[in-house]
């Protein structure tokens, strides 16, 4: 939060500020007779200044114990040849890797597992960013994708990323460009958008948004909300233009130890739209809920 | 004065046979690793547990190494300086030509930098603006004149070292006798040990700052919140935090979920113990040697009477606690009788472990540990958002009742008036580089230097808190000369980023402040952020401003709440180039550091 006053409010502090250096009790001792005011001080202070330089009887011109005098011994000690580069930083490039499910389920269809992660590398605003998701149900991958990105602060909260998506599954496999932002929104609510142009001219969208809500400080429920949005039709991989799916899930953890959270969740994920009606034509489901188990761990 | 004083004269030192570390030593989680290590001020105790070698001179020898030691029932490395953490306290006389070799036995570089001591820029220890640093295998020689008395400390300036052990106690001398009397001292140096090795503290810092922050706000709390103060309320209260994305129970970045904390070396369990005989004058030389921990310290039972800070006499404050900045050090005398213990009982500013040793009539005794206080929360007023109503008096966690073991409660909960500085306020000017910058995540209207706030989680605690305001240096302003121009920094960070600056410029891309030699000015710290910092200037002193605004207290190390403004006077009298930064160790390599050079 910028608290940085309004006009109004500044200009009244500038009355109260002048007002109390004024007053005696907040006399300062200066002297002007031999320190011209510095320029990079406001000229509110430095008005005050003046009035003040009546209370001045503590001020002197030289100091009480002399300044001695520098020798060429002196400067030599003082500024002696050396490696200026010799100090040590700690190191500016950091990394986190988090996989922030790495989950499984039984249904009717059989068992799937499912994978959320991603990772940084490089300093506080210029990161290399990789995210990845998929899903596996009945022994084959059903979706997986890969984001690699660039990502650069624009502000306190706010990172923007581009770079390309790869999908992997479903169906062939296809390169996207994306570009988006990730960051922090107010109350802490975690959010990312991404925009993707495909190769074939696809437009899609991702939106994600995230919370933690502490019910104690080691037992965290999770909630999180993934809408999906196409510009364009693309029958080949179901997909119709509009809103296309949405998922939420509710994923309650306990953290062991902050990088090791065992969780249980429930997940509902529905197609919405026209991407509904192309799936209940082709005879899929429209709509799953899942209780899952899994784990979060970051390093 | 009365201290141990095991080899007087030259190159004495050591004797390393009965130096060795002796692994093992901890049982059953006890902690402490240095069973063998003579206490530094105590006659004729030549063994027992804690405390760091005392050794006296002008000329002296130390030896950087790694060693194994136990502090927590682990075996972890260290960084310790004759074979001792920590480091062997050093006493110098005020006058006198001391020299110093240092040797490295490590495998990295290495350095010391004597804290607060006036010396040549060549001799302050800071690799890449006094030296080069010590190159393994090789030795330093520091040689200057001691121009001060008092009590100090010194320690590594090379990246983590200063968190692996590689510090130790200073205490010097005075040419002409105290303003006080005493039969006995004993130094007391606290610090903050992690099994960790500190790069990887530092890297999960850049990963999870709130690592350690156990004690966020749950939704538990809010139930009870919401029926305590009504939900409205509680929501809105929650509503500004979460629109600043922020939490209060940030106290302090790292607490005793990493660390251990120790009084000379010794872990609660090891209990550090000082004798004194009743009736006596005991002179307590507190040192917080810590990488990133301040320290509430006080003696159950008994008065302490506060005679010097940072080295430097002051009118004598009596009280029952204070508040100990990292890298700050305070005299205290105290009067034991009555009791045959008591206990040196320093819980940390985050109320989340504590630091304990005793003062007793003879060996194995105890005192009672008192528990510690609740925690605070920091309320907008701390962090210098005035928004009315919001005062301090909802800063104690949990309320009053059962957990306020000391005290009346409430009885001066809200007391401090943070609506009523409009008279005094300096509306701050953010420097420019603040704005839009991602590595300032906050602002403040900070406008007060706050001489008279005992500090979050001492407010009327029903105990007298010593406070700078309560400070006056026993001394003239030994300058006089008013300051010829003002310097504003603002202390700016991240905490999401674990990202630390002044003006949003971290070390690595700041540009040196210029000072001109023998030019007196006067430098403002602003504090932009939620974290309390001690901000230190090599080479000078920092002579902070009282409420007139004239010297009031001369200082090596500034402590800078949130939310506060404050002001200090700087004569720059040492040539040359000077490191001035957070003497929290993690945010100064996190880039709240500049180099502050002084030209003829």
């Amino acid at each position: 939060m910028k608290t940085l006053l309004p006009t109004p409010l500044r200009l009244a502090c500038a009355v109260t500020l002048l007002a109390a250096i004024n007053a005696p009790a907040f006399a300062q001792h200066h002297d002007h007779a031999q320190h011209a005011p510095p320029a990079d001080e406001p000229a509110a202070k430095q008005d005050a200044h003046a009035h003040n330089a009546q209370h001045d009887h503590a001020a002197m011109s030289t100091p009480r114990e002399p300044v001695p005098s520098v020798t060429a011994e002196d400067l030599a000690a003082a500024f002696p040849d050396i490696d200026h580069h010799a100090m040590q930083h700690a190191p500016a490039f950091n990394h986190k890797v988090t996989f922030n499910r790495l989950e499984a389920w039984d249904a009717d269809d059989g068992t799937g597992q499912a994978w959320e992660g991603s990772a940084w590398f490089g300093t506080d605003t210029d990161r290399l960013w990789l995210r990845s998701e998929g899903e596996r149900t009945g022994g084959h991958t059903e979706s997986s994708e890969l984001e690699v990105l660039y990502g650069r602060s624009v502000s306190p909260w706010w990172d923007v990323v581009a770079g390309v998506k790869q999908d992997f599954k479903p169906g062939d496999a296809r390169t996207w460009a994306a570009v988006g932002v990730q960051g922090m929104a107010p109350y802490r609510f975690e959010v990312s958008a991404t925009a993707y142009v495909g190769e074939g001219g696809q437009v899609a969208a991702n939106v994600e948004a995230e919370y933690t809500l502490r019910i104690t400080n080691r037992l965290i429920l999770q909630p999180l909300v993934e809408i999906d949005l196409a510009a364009r039709d693309d029958i080949d991989y179901g997909i119709a233009s509009g809103f296309t799916s949405i998922e939420t899930g509710l994923r309650l953890r306990y953290e062991v130890t902050r990088r090791f959270a065992p969780y249980v969740g429930v997940v509902h994920e529905r197609a919405l739209g026209d991407t509904a009606d192309l799936k209940r034509s082709a005879g899929e489901p429209t709509r799953d809920t899942r209780i899952v188990a899994g784990i979060r761990i970051w390093f | 004065m009365n201290h141990d004083d095991p080899t007087p004269g030259r190159l004495g030192m050591f004797r390393p046979t009965r130096r060795q570390f002796v692994s093992g030593l901890a049982t059953g989680g006890v902690a402490l690793g240095f069973g063998l290590a003579r206490l530094p001020a105590s006659a004729g105790t030549p063994a027992r547990r804690g405390g760091a070698a005392l050794v006296t001179g002008t000329d002296f020898a130390l030896n950087i190494g790694a060693m194994p030691v136990d502090i927590t029932g682990r075996t972890r490395p260290a960084i310790t300086v004759n074979n001792s953490l920590p480091a062997p306290t050093l006493r110098w006389r005020e006058g006198d030509t001391v020299t110093v070799r240092v040797s490295n036995r490590l495998r990295d570089m290495t350095s010391i930098h004597w804290h607060g001591i006036l010396l040549p820029s060549n001799m302050d220890g800071v690799p890449g603006l006094s030296f080069n640093g010590i190159a393994p295998g090789e030795t330093f020689q520091y040689r200057f004149q001691v121009k001060q008395s008092g009590t100090y400390w010194y320690h590594s300036h090379s990246m983590f070292q200063e968190q692996a052990g590689l510090y130790g106690a200073l205490v010097i001398d005075p040419r002409d006798p105290p303003p006080y009397h005493h039969d006995r001292e004993h130094v007391v140096l606290l610090s903050d040990w992690t099994d960790l090795e500190p790069a990887a503290l530092y890297r999960r810092m850049k990963k999870m700052p709130e690592h350690d922050n156990y004690y966020q706000r749950t939704l538990v709390d809010f139930v009870r919140d919401a029926k305590r103060d009504g939900l409205a309320e509680t929501i809105e209260d929650r509503g500004m935090w979460g629109r600043m994305r922020m939490t209060p129970t940030d106290i302090s970045d790292i607490n005793a979920h990493t660390y251990t904390y120790l009084v000379n070396g010794a872990a609660p369990a090891g209990n550090w113990t000082g004798l004194f005989k009743p009736g006596e004058k005991v002179l307590l030389r507190f040192i917080n040697g810590s990488a990133m921990t301040y320290f509430d310290v006080r003696i159950p039972g008994l008065k302490m009477t506060v005679v010097a800070a940072d080295g430097q006499y002051i009118h004598p404050v009596s009280v029952d606690e204070f508040r100990i900045a990292v890298a700050e050090t305070f005299d205290v005398l105290v009067e034991p009788t009555g009791q045959d213990a008591f206990t040196i009982f320093a819980q940390d500013m985050g109320r989340t472990g504590y630091a304990r040793g005793t003062l007793a009539v003879r060996d194995g005794l105890e005192a009672p540990i008192p528990s510690r206080d609740p925690r605070p929360l920091l309320t907008m007023a701390d962090m210098g958002h005035d928004m009315g109503g919001h005062g301090a008096a909802k800063g104690m966690e949990g309320g009053c009742g059962a957990m306020m073991g000391e005290g009346g409660c409430g009885a001066n909960m809200g007391t401090m008036d943070h609506g009523a500085h409009g008279a005094t306020s300096n509306a701050p000017n953010h420097p420019a580089s603040e704005t839009g910058n991602p590595l300032v995540d906050m602002q403040s209207s900070a406008s007060d230097p706050k001489l008279d706030d005992p500090g979050i989680g001492l407010r009327g605690n029903g105990r007298q808190v010593l406070t700078y305001g309560a400070m006056r240096s026993l001394f003239d302003d030994p300058d006089g000369r008013e300051p010829g121009r003002t310097v504003e920094l603002h202390l700016t960070g991240h905490m999401e980023k674990f990202a630390w600056s002044f003006d949003g410029i971290p070390f690595a891309s700041a540009d040196p402040l210029r000072l001109k030699y023998g030019e007196r000015l006067r430098i403002v710290l602003v504090n932009d952020t939620m974290m309390q910092h001690p901000i230190h200037l090599h080479g000078v002193w920092s002579d902070l401003e009282g409420a007139d605004g004239g010297f009031q207290l001369r200082k090596h190390t500034i402590d800078m709440p949130p939310g506060t403004r404050r002001s200090y006077r700087v004569r720059a009298d040492a040539l040359g180039r000077w490191a001035f930064h957070c003497h929290l160790l993690y945010h100064m390599e996190a880039g709240m550091m500049r180099e502050v050079r002084i030209e003829a």
